[in-house]
């Protein structure tokens, strides 16, 4: 065949060997060709590229020396810091963080008592890591953790004193009382027939008197293993009370964004399906509340909080100085909440609440068992953005007069101790660093979620 | 499964509780017994506690003499004279200032800053990333705090002011800029430029009509340029150059002259714009990302350079986009203007719900006014903005 088309075509040229394969040409490869590309396209680009690095060239070795080749480590007083007594150019000041670090921490929390501040935060990590790592084991445990026994222990723990002390063994008493309960329900599950009805009570009788009802029973448990430990504390080194006055630092601004969490979960989940509901009141309600605290700032909520909340209850009831811009923050965020939570709410197909109707499921399982399980997986984006939002408006209680973690920095600049030309610049650099971990850390977070929740979209 | 009977099988009638309808006027009912019991407790405390607290309620304390100054104010008021009403407008009106120049900044910065983040400079868009992680990262209490203590504080005092370009001087008490005064005929360059502007939008108008009719095109750039910027240069010449400037000059141990701009102003405006410009340029890059490819590719197969691309074909599509989310951003932008209360600006907040509520002590009367303000701006905004989303929304068949 070839041989044909040759002896047809007498003129045409052939090549009988391959050629030597030719490298990419320069302007097309290589880190050369990539410069080329990206940073001096154009007359444009090329001037662009040299603006920046000039200004990132003349603005981040003074940044670099000022932070860290020329601060000042370590030193008890204002002294380590002042050029004309150390002798040299003189930068960030880190001896007084250093020396401030339990300030910024714990605020002015008696030093003997620090560790029940430690055992929050630790808590709040462990509340934190088990609702935010989605493979974490037992998931409905993490949340009564999360939602009842963490505040309920942070509220012992911090503020401790005699109504601490009841609360625990009400706690106590309460949960023996439950655990009892279910012991003999384990053994006697016909007493509870009439609300499990027949099938339901079949199937229970099938496992054995261990397995029984094992989901209350673990939460039971968890809740007994919690309140001992509490007493246990109470009784023997005693939690003597602390004033809310003396709280301050991180563990203020960590209370408020947990506070805020917490509170701004359930009840935004409540109004929103309110905002959702066909009965035309609970509608309104909701409406009127989510509308009214988005349209004011949350300076305006927290001064209502802080003004006109002591002036509608009773005076002998009169809110806690730190309870009134806790309260003000849990309504704000819950109704930034509830706008959130519509959208996944909006988002579920209308199938998923057909299949569930027609399962003969009433509003409160469907809700509970297909649509908010679905709903709230895919706005954990969205509610981790508000807590970032809410985590960064912490600072404006500031304002009304509580000791949070940039208050407490605040307090610090004008004391005379550490009064240096570069402490404000070192304060205000600690303060940002410590901001921007924490919401960096959230917004990362926020992305990876987002970015598992698409796999299945991806095409 | 047959049945015996033939008698049709009645449906037993459901006890009235798990009616639906039933159920659900019950609910409500109680939630309106809920909130009613809430309201009518809290006002009844209220109105127990002011009595006892001596503490007069009512609007009556509009007229008041206020006793205090307030630095910056664009309509006339002083200690002597003002009355608490009259310090209302004042805050009302320094809060809707400086919203309304951040918003217009923050918008031109924010767009810069989210276009930079695609440019295919490897530089500039990591840059603009390095802003946007930043600010947006930040608590805005921290970079106002950042802004006014740390930037303008530190500035030197009137008699070491530094001198920057038209006669301008920056030091610690503000910026100080050259007040310009009109003689004889300046008024005609206020009008000339008046008319520039609405000669403008009649020629647009036309040449969109003719374009519409013929398909021909007309400058309408270069033509807003001669007559907003040129017709009033040549009535400025012609009338005889009748604008002159008093400029800031040091006296004692103060500037005198020229208009000062208070650096409290000055720190929360640089605030809320690189904050809001941190979230606008996020909104904008999506907006950007969402008009797909192939709509580029298709204009650039229609010959349309990288210009007209931009303007004619990506930047409407992504306006759709971008608009609802803007909307809001402008919206937080005036609320957080809120916060001048930490540096000491006087808006809103800080006049009113600061000292008017300190000194008359009504806290529900005033925390109610200024709450009903921002709801205000706030549903005023939406409106204009769901006005004019309309105007740029898909139309659909």
């Amino acid at each position: 065949m070839t041989d044909a088309t040759t002896e047809m075509a007498p003129y045409a040229f052939v090549r009988k060997e391959t050629l030597e394969q030719q490298a990419a040409p320069l302007s097309v490869a290589g880190p050369l060709a990539w410069v080329r590309n990206n940073l001096f396209s154009g007359p444009l680009n090329t001037l662009l590229t040299l603006l920046c690095v000039y200004i990132v060239a003349t603005s981040l070795p003074e940044l670099i020396r000022f932070y860290f080749i020329d601060a000042v480590w370590t030193g008890a007083n204002r002294d380590a810091c002042l050029a004309d007594k150390v002798g040299r150019p003189v930068g960030a000041c880190w001896a007084y963080v250093a020396d401030r670090l339990q300030y910024f921490i714990y605020g002015s929390y008696p030093i003997s008592e620090r560790w029940r501040v430690n055992i929050v935060f630790a808590m709040f990590a462990l509340g934190v890591v088990w609702m935010l790592w989605t493979q974490a084991p037992k998931k409905k445990l993490g949340f009564f953790y999360f939602f009842v026994l963490m505040p309920i222990s942070a509220y012992v723990l911090l503020l401790g004193g005699a109504g601490a002390e009841r609360l625990v063994r009400n706690g106590m008493v309460l949960s023996l009382a439950l655990a009892a309960i279910y012991v003999v329900l384990s053994f006697v599950p016909q007493l509870v027939g009439f609300y499990l009805g027949s099938a339901n009570l079949a199937v229970v009788q099938e496992a054995s008197p261990l397995k029984r009802f094992s989901g209350p029973k673990q939460l039971i448990l968890f809740a007994l293993v919690v309140f001992g430990a509490l007493g246990v504390l109470a009784s023997s080194i005693g939690l003597p009370r602390v004033d809310t006055g003396l709280w301050g630092g991180m563990t203020v601004t960590f209370l408020i964004a947990a506070v805020g969490i917490v509170f701004s979960l359930p009840f935004g989940i409540l109004l929103a399906l309110g905002r959702r509901s066909k009965l035309p009141i609970i509608q309104l309600i909701s409406v009127i509340f989510i509308e009214f605290v988005r349209g004011v700032p949350l300076i305006t909520v927290l001064f209502m909080a802080n003004t006109m909340l002591p002036l509608f209850v009773p005076q002998e009831y009169s809110p806690d100085r730190l309870l009134r811009p806790l309260i003000g923050v849990a309504m704000f965020a819950a109704a930034y909440m509830a706008e959130v939570i519509r959208g996944g709410l909006q988002a579920m197909p209308k199938g998923q609440y057909e299949g569930a109707m027609s399962l003969g499921l009433g509003y409160w399982s469907m809700m509970r068992l297909i649509i908010l399980p679905q709903a709230l997986r895919i706005v954990i984006p969205g509610i981790v953005n508000t807590f970032i939002g809410l985590f960064k408006d912490t600072t404006l209680v500031t304002i009304v007069g509580i000791f949070d973690f940039l208050r407490t920095i605040e307090a610090t600049l004008v004391d005379p101790t550490w009064a240096t030309p570069t402490t404000r610049a070192t304060g205000y650099a600690f303060a940002a660093v410590f901001y921007f971990l924490c919401c960096w850390g959230m917004s990362r977070y926020s992305i990876s979620v987002e970015k598992r929740l698409a796999a299945g979209q991806k095409r | 499964m047959s049945t015996t009977s033939t008698e049709p099988v009645r449906p037993g009638r459901a006890s009235l509780l798990y009616d639906p309808r039933i159920r659900g006027y019950i609910y409500q009912l109680a939630l309106l017994a809920i909130v009613g019991f809430l309201i009518y407790s809290a006002a009844s405390n209220a109105i127990e506690n002011l009595r006892a607290q001596k503490i007069a309620s009512g609007f009556g304390f509009w007229h008041n003499a206020s006793g205090f100054d307030v630095n910056q104010k664009l309509i006339p008021y002083d200690a002597s004279t003002g009355t608490y009403g009259r310090a209302f407008y004042v805050g009302l009106l320094n809060t809707l200032l400086v919203a309304a120049i951040g918003i217009v900044l923050s918008t031109f910065l924010g767009f810069f800053v989210g276009v930079a983040r695609l440019s295919s400079n490897w530089v500039v868009a990591k840059i603009a990333m390095v802003y946007v992680e930043i600010i947006r990262n930040l608590p805005l209490l921290l970079q106002l705090f950042f802004w006014y203590n740390a930037v303008l504080k530190p500035l030197p005092n009137p008699r070491q002011s530094i001198q920057l370009p038209a006669g301008a001087l920056l030091n610690n008490r503000g910026l100080y800029i050259p007040d310009p005064h009109l003689g004889p005929g300046g008024s005609l360059i206020i009008w000339a430029f008046l008319i520039g502007i609405a000669a403008t939008l009649v020629f647009r108008h036309w040449a969109r009509k003719q374009q519409a009719a013929t398909g021909k095109q007309y400058p309408i750039g270069l033509v807003a340029l001669g007559l907003v910027v040129l017709l009033p240069l040549a009535v400025y010449f012609a009338t005889g150059r009748p604008v002159s400037f008093v400029y800031p000059e040091l006296a004692g141990f103060n500037l005198r002259g020229g208009i000062q701009i208070f650096p409290e102003f000055v720190a929360l405006l640089l605030g809320l714009t690189t904050y809001t410009a941190g979230f606008i340029a996020e909104v904008v890059r999506a907006g950007i990302l969402a008009v797909s490819k192939g709509q580029t590719e298709a204009a650039n197969a229609l010959g349309l350079r990288a210009g007209p691309t931009l303007k004619l074909v990506v930047i409407p599509q992504a306006m759709r986009v971008i608009i609802p989310p803007l909307t809001s951003n402008y919206l937080n932008l005036t609320k957080n203007s809120s916060l001048a209360v930490a540096i000491g600006y006087p808006d809103l907040v800080q006049v009113f719900t600061g000292t008017v509520l300190n000194q008359t002590g009504q806290a529900v009367e005033v925390v109610a006014i200024t709450m009903a303000v921002y709801l205000t701006i706030s549903l005023v905004t939406s409106l204009f903005m769901n006005i004019y989303n309309r105007r740029m929304a898909l139309v659909e068949r």
